[in-house]
């Protein structure tokens, strides 16, 4: 009686934590298909941009140096960076921007701070 | 032509008999194509230099312009900036504003840009029409920009920049005749004054970006689409579940075949050697001649160029994965791994390039910006089982362990002892990065910026350059050294002449230094023979077997043959085989690893310390590994 109850109470578990995979995987999956650039405002760096979104870079919250050669690969504040694959486990990634893509590290990406108000059409 | 025969670390050789040789430096961002251009430009009239009291290596070739006339092309540092900060930045700078030592300022520019992201890229052409050289704008990767719909107007861009433009492709040698042209022209012009351009201020970034921006739109640029192929790849070498397994079939695939393919090449080789040394021998009267010119030069030499295949092959592998883009992917994959043990994704290329030889994984090293992590990675590649260290595992396990099987068929006991020991190397290496990023080069966890190059082919051109270059860094640098050590211990091994006659081996001078550390040697289980064998092995760890071979009176010293494998298993106590194999497993007796760690790390500090902490390391392990087994089998 307890031991079937136990495994039905596993198998319950097994389906929900295999529904949660299913729906982020399709979630993934859409965010992929969609091809043209969806603006997030509301992410505040870039780790906060999800797969398929893009955001404006603000600011660099780097010691210069670090900065400066983050700038001449092409993070450059008014540039749009859009987040792309990674390594396994998410870490590091790559961005696109600029026309180039480069990898970075969530620590580095963290600091990479992005516009979040909405902003006019750009010049 | 004399001019081609100069020492290695020699730079732009000075002008002779009265004329003037023009010297143009070619700059570019990193994956512009530099080194594609330079090939192209120079073929085999090129020679790899160090610029004196750093470590940037730079290529020096000439290019025929006009059928007789020669001018010298640098090829520098690939940079995004001139703003010296990093050391290949400062190298560029220096060489540009004429400050590098025994180097003349260059008369002319060859600025080269990937017109593929061409916005970007022109970012560096404020800096450099800012010196006011000659400069000739190479806008590189034409076929790609076409190809992807993109355009640029080269004539207008000129007068934006006023400078002129070339739009080339460099993998595919089209559009050079105009950069032979410049060349040419740079050779009988004086240096003009660069016109007046408006620049940015160069330390605002983005007001140099804007520009860039700006001087692109005037020139009729109009970026291509994102490289689709680099997109379709990197969804499947990047997959969170494909990429990874991909990245390993990759790594078994490179070690594979290496040892499938390499070994049947130096089995080929050797035998070659052998008996080119005893047909040779054959027109040598003189026996003391003879024995020098067979047992010491011969095999001397055969022994580096029997692993020669083996090297070439992996750097053909490195070399197709590094052109073709992928190693940067690699990097990445295994970028949170080496973070681990403190280090970081761009430690994993030469850490993998030193199961080779440890020399090529020092120098490969170069890329890596973390001068801490730069050093620490320079003081673990030794510990990789380099293939120096084959012959002398191959021997010893083979004359002690005996062939079972020991999980059925897939392993036999023989090769799990040898995979034992590349895991204890490994191992080793793990050990001494986290002793290290934890004490002496403790750095805050660095950042790792990497740029991914689009998929590319590899042109041939540039695989086969690079394996020459490597061939003749290989048998030049370790040639001498292993020449060097047999002859000298050819010699001593011959004296002092005892009635007319070469002593015996134990009366020899050789035979005096061997009982001379014998007592040192004792606990690990070494007799003076193999004392013999360790000093000579200093200088290269494959020496130890030809060195055993002539202490044993075996002619020819064949690493495989019953004979030397009896003369070692009797010589040996088990427990001194054991301690011999992890000696020669964590030891640092490589003369041509020494040399380029002190050229890398500029001062004798990190190789003196390195072989202090690898060679002790080696003298209590094996110690212990002694003790271990006798105490095991004794019981």
């Amino acid at each position: 009686m307890l031991l079937t109850q136990r495994s039905e109470i596993k198998e319950l578990w097994l389906v929900s934590w295999f529904k949660v995979q299913m729906s982020s995987k399709k979630v993934h999956r859409e965010h992929h298909a969609r091809h043209e650039l969806h603006m997030n405002r509301s992410a505040r760096n870039l780790t906060e941009l999800k797969r398929g979104e893009s955001g404006i870079i603000e600011r660099l919250d780097l010691p210069v140096e670090d900065a400066t050669r983050l700038m001449e690969m092409g993070f450059v504040p008014g540039h749009t960076v859009t987040p792309a694959n990674a390594a396994p486990g998410g870490d590091p990634r790559v961005f696109r921007v600029d026309g180039s893509e480069i990898a970075l590290r969530r620590e580095t990406a963290r600091r990479l701070l992005l516009r979040v108000e909405p902003t006019p059409a750009e010049g | 032509m004399s001019d081609s025969h100069c020492g290695p670390v020699a730079t732009l050789p000075a002008p002779t008999e009265g004329i003037k040789r023009h010297v143009v430096a070619i700059i570019g961002p990193p994956n512009s194509g530099k080194s594609t251009l330079f090939n192209r430009l120079t073929g085999l009239r090129q020679k790899v230099a160090n610029f004196p009291g750093v470590t940037v290596e730079h290529h020096m070739g000439r290019v025929r312009v006009d059928g007789s006339r020669e001018v010298f092309v640098v090829d520098l540092p690939g940079v995004y900036s001139l703003s010296p900060r990093t050391e290949d930045e400062q190298v560029t700078h220096d060489v540009l504003l004429g400050e590098m030592k025994d180097m003349p300022r260059p008369d002319a520019v060859l600025l080269i840009l990937d017109v593929t992201n061409l916005a970007r890229h022109l970012v560096l052409a404020a800096p450099v029409l800012s010196l006011g050289l000659p400069t000739l704008v190479i806008l590189n990767m034409a076929d790609d920009l076409a190809k992807r719909g993109g355009e640029v107007d080269a004539a207008e861009l000129g007068m934006q920049l006023g400078a002129p433009v070339a739009l080339v492709s460099a993998s595919k040698g089209e559009g050079l005749d105009k950069v032979f042209r410049f060349l040419g022209g740079a050779t009988h012009t004086e240096p003009r004054v660069a016109p007046r351009v408006e620049l940015p201020v160069l330390q605002d970034i983005p007001k140099c970006r804007a520009w860039a921006a700006k001087i692109g739109l005037k020139g009729g640029y109009h970026a291509p689409a994102p490289p689709h192929w680099t997109r379709r790849l990197d969804r499947i070498f990047l997959h969170p579940v494909i990429g990874p397994l991909v990245f390993a079939v990759f790594v078994i695939a490179v070690f594979q075949t290496v040892f499938s393919a390499g070994k049947p090449l130096t089995d080929l080789v050797q035998p070659a050697i052998d008996r080119s040394g005893a047909w040779i021998g054959q027109f040598i009267g003189n026996a003391t001649l003879r024995s020098l010119v067979v047992n010491g030069v011969w095999s001397g030499v055969g022994n580096v160029v029997g692993f020669l295949p083996q090297i070439l092959i992996l750097f053909l592998f490195i070399g197709i994965l590094e052109d073709s883009g992928y190693l940067a992917r690699a990097a990445l994959i295994a970028d949170r791994t080496m973070a681990r043990i403190g280090l970081q994704g761009k430690s994993f290329i030469p850490l993998l390039s030193a199961y080779a030889c440890a020399v090529p994984a020092i120098m490969a090293t170069r890329t890596i910006e973390n001068k801490r992590d730069r050093i620490a990675t320079i003081l673990i590649a030794p510990f990789m089982t380099c293939s120096a260290r084959l012959p002398v595992y191959t021997l010893v396990i083979s004359a002690f362990i005996p062939d079972k099987p020991l999980l059925g068929f897939f392993l036999h006991t023989r090769a799990a002892a040898m995979l034992g020991l590349y895991v204890l190397g490994f191992l080793a290496a793990i050990v001494t990065a986290r002793l290290l990023k934890s004490t002496v080069l403790r750095s805050k966890r660095s950042s790792f910026v990497m740029e991914m190059p689009p998929y590319r082919w590899p042109t041939w051109q540039s695989l086969v350059l690079r394996l020459y270059d490597r061939a003749r860094v290989f048998l030049k640098r370790a040639g001498t050294i292993i020449l060097g050590v047999a002859l000298v211990f050819w010699v001593l091994a011959q004296l002092p002449h005892v009635g007319g006659e070469p002593p015996k081996i134990a009366e020899s001078f050789a035979g005096h230094i061997g009982h001379t550390v014998e007592p040192a040697l004792r606990p690990l289980g070494f007799n003076w023979k193999i004392g013999i064998g360790l000093i000579t092995s200093l200088a290269a760890r494959e020496t130890i077997v030809s060195t055993l071979g002539t202490i044993y009176g075996i002619e020819g010293g064949d690493e495989n043959s019953h004979g030397l494998q009896e003369a070692v298993h009797n010589d040996l106590t088990p427990g001194g085989a054991a301690a011999l194999l992890v000696f020669f497993a964590f030891a640092m007796q490589c003369m041509s690893t020494l040399a380029i760690v002190r050229r890398e790390t500029g001062g004798w500090t990190w190789p003196v310390a390195q072989f202090a902490y690898m060679t002790g390391m080696a003298y209590m392990c094996a110690f212990l590994a002694n003790r271990a087994v006798t105490a095991w089998l004794g019981s």
